[in-house]
């Protein structure tokens, strides 16, 4: 029996006048793997914000469930390009920025939070860097500690903001296995304009182009796309051996 | 002995001044350099002249007048910038000129008695009393404790802003106040370096300390400890030299940081070599 943890009532989101999202209507449960996929511009980014609570709606509500209320339950790997990676902190004290959500202004890590960061940073092939500054990392390796530092906290929901920009070929089928594996505990958005890659685990879409338009199938067509208003080129990788897409 | 008392004078203003001049210099210069406020602060500094030429003016204390320019022309860079969508280094070129061409005017209208402008804009130990010792020692104070109770809150803040929000309401609280604080320091400071060289100050302690380590807490130890160096090498320098201290101080602090890169540079040739 699957829960529904956060629905979405025609939700409007406009930057000054400039109208964003329009009327968005979407239930997430709790098992699900969501592709957000469309324009750029049409509005994917602002969707994860406006569940994160970084944007308010111009109109409409956001519905948790009680286990996921005042967002402390959900976790976020942003687009790269938001933290500044020249600056000097350390892998382990970025995972554990993850726990932030749950401790108040005043905080202190405890033995617990630093094993559940050790733990983390196993998980995700980091041990060697733990200690090492964020400034002495590869891009693919900064995208492996966000990731950690979005899911240490053990979150419901899972927001990722393009992952696969970053992620190296060598880290590319493990961090999608690891996604699966953490679908088993959490339910999952992901933002991507490389459908290609993501389709493996992924179990519906959400075409977001201003409208929002929900495809509860991993099958996808070029038809559906233009029916939705999402104009977007699916593009198949020959080889890729879970391919999805029909009809092509 | 004649001179033992101005001696004694000499080496406790000094001593205290170049300790609370680098914990306060450490803690805001690693803030400022990190998140790359470096030219905001240059900004809020000579901002700040504007206080001190009105404070003269209206007789009250111009270290206070510096305070409250200081603050304001903070907030105003960031209301311009954000509120009003002017770019921000526009904003404080603006703020920058317009602090010193009032502290200018006003200090020539000032009537009889011209100030020592001279120990304002470059620093001077004649100047530097007691009081101001206190207060920049109260200041070292304040910094610790917000610097050490809300460690994780401010560095994760720093890091990544947006991911701050996604847990915090308070990160624009926390924004203002760390940037209020800094001014606070930097106007504090002004006293031992002057207007001009202040900057200098914050700037050259956490990156002489970034060649010896990369994580942030560990660059604030070190940049007070090169800050501290400095500033009593300096100080004393100056006076046996008769030579103006702020800028001895700054001179110091850019000699230390050549030879510690030129150091730093052998060492990492030679780590090389070996390989």
């Amino acid at each position: 029996m699957s829960v529904c943890l956060l629905e979405m009532n025609s939700v409007s989101v406009a930057y000054d006048s400039n109208t964003v999202l329009h009327d968005v209507d979407l239930k997430v449960y709790d098992n699900d793997f969501i592709g957000v996929i469309g324009p750029n511009g049409g509005g994917k980014t602002t969707l994860l914000k406006v569940i994160l609570g970084l944007v308010k709606p111009v109109k409409g509500m956001l519905v948790f469930n009680q286990e996921l209320s005042n967002n402390i339950n959900i976790g976020y790997l942003p687009q790269m390009s938001t933290s500044d990676n020249s600056f000097p902190v350390t892998v382990k004290d970025v995972i554990l920025s993850g726990l932030m959500m749950r401790k108040g202004l005043i905080t202190r890590m405890t033995m617990n939070d630093r094993n559940k960061a050790s733990q983390v940073i196993d998980e995700l092939g980091l041990t060697e860097l733990s200690g090492s500054s964020l400034n002495e990392l590869s891009g693919g390796q900064i995208q492996r500690v966000l990731l950690g530092r979005s899911i240490i906290g053990d979150p419901r929901l899972l927001l990722l903001d393009e992952p696969g920009n970053f992620v190296d070929a060598n880290f590319e089928a493990d961090f999608y296995e690891k996604l699966r594996v953490l679908n088993r505990r959490m339910a999952i958005m992901m933002v991507s304009h490389d459908i290609g890659t993501i389709t493996a685990h992924i179990k519906s879409f959400a075409c977001v182009n201003r409208h929002l338009h929900y495809h509860p199938s991993s099958e996808i067509t070029n038809e559906d796309l233009m029916s939705y208003g999402c104009p977007i080129q699916l593009i198949t990788h020959g080889e890729v051996p879970h391919t999805v897409l029909k009809n092509h | 002995m004649e001179g033992s008392i101005f001696q004694y004078e000499f080496i406790l203003k000094g001593l205290l001044g170049a300790i609370f001049a680098s914990i306060t210099a450490g803690l805001a210069g690693t803030y400022i350099v990190t998140k790359r406020m470096v030219f905001l602060s240059g900004g809020i500094t000579h901002a700040s002249f504007g206080g001190i030429g009105i404070g003269y003016f209206a007789g009250i204390n111009p270290v206070a007048g510096a305070a409250i320019f200081s603050i304001l022309s903070a907030l105003g860079v960031e209301y311009l910038s954000v509120r009003q969508k002017i770019r921000e280094d526009s904003a404080i070129g603006i703020f920058w000129a317009f602090g010193m061409a009032t502290g200018i005017i006003f200090i020539y209208l000032t009537p009889g008695y011209t100030p020592n402008l001279m120990g304002y804009l470059f620093g001077s130990i004649l100047t530097v009393t007691y009081a101001d010792i206190i207060a920049l020692g109260i200041m070292a104070l304040i910094l610790i404790l917000y610097f050490g109770i809300f460690y994780r809150t401010i560095l994760y803040i720093s890091f990544d802003e947006l991911f701050a929000r996604t847990y915090s309401k308070y990160v624009n609280v926390f924004k203002y106040i760390t940037t209020a604080l800094i001014a606070l320091t930097i106007v504090l400071n002004i006293r031992m370096a002057g207007v001009v060289l202040v900057i200098s100050l914050l700037t050259i302690p956490p990156n002489i300390a970034m060649m010896f380590t990369k994580t942030y807490f560990k660059i604030v130890l070190w940049s007070v400890a090169a800050g501290f160096l400095g500033t009593a090498t300096g100080y004393a320098i100056s006076y046996f030299a008769g030579i103006p201290t702020g800028a001895t101080i700054i001179f110091t602090l850019v000699v230390i940081w050549i030879l510690v890169k030129i150091v730093s540079h052998v060492v990492d040739r030679m780590r090389v070599n070996v390989r």
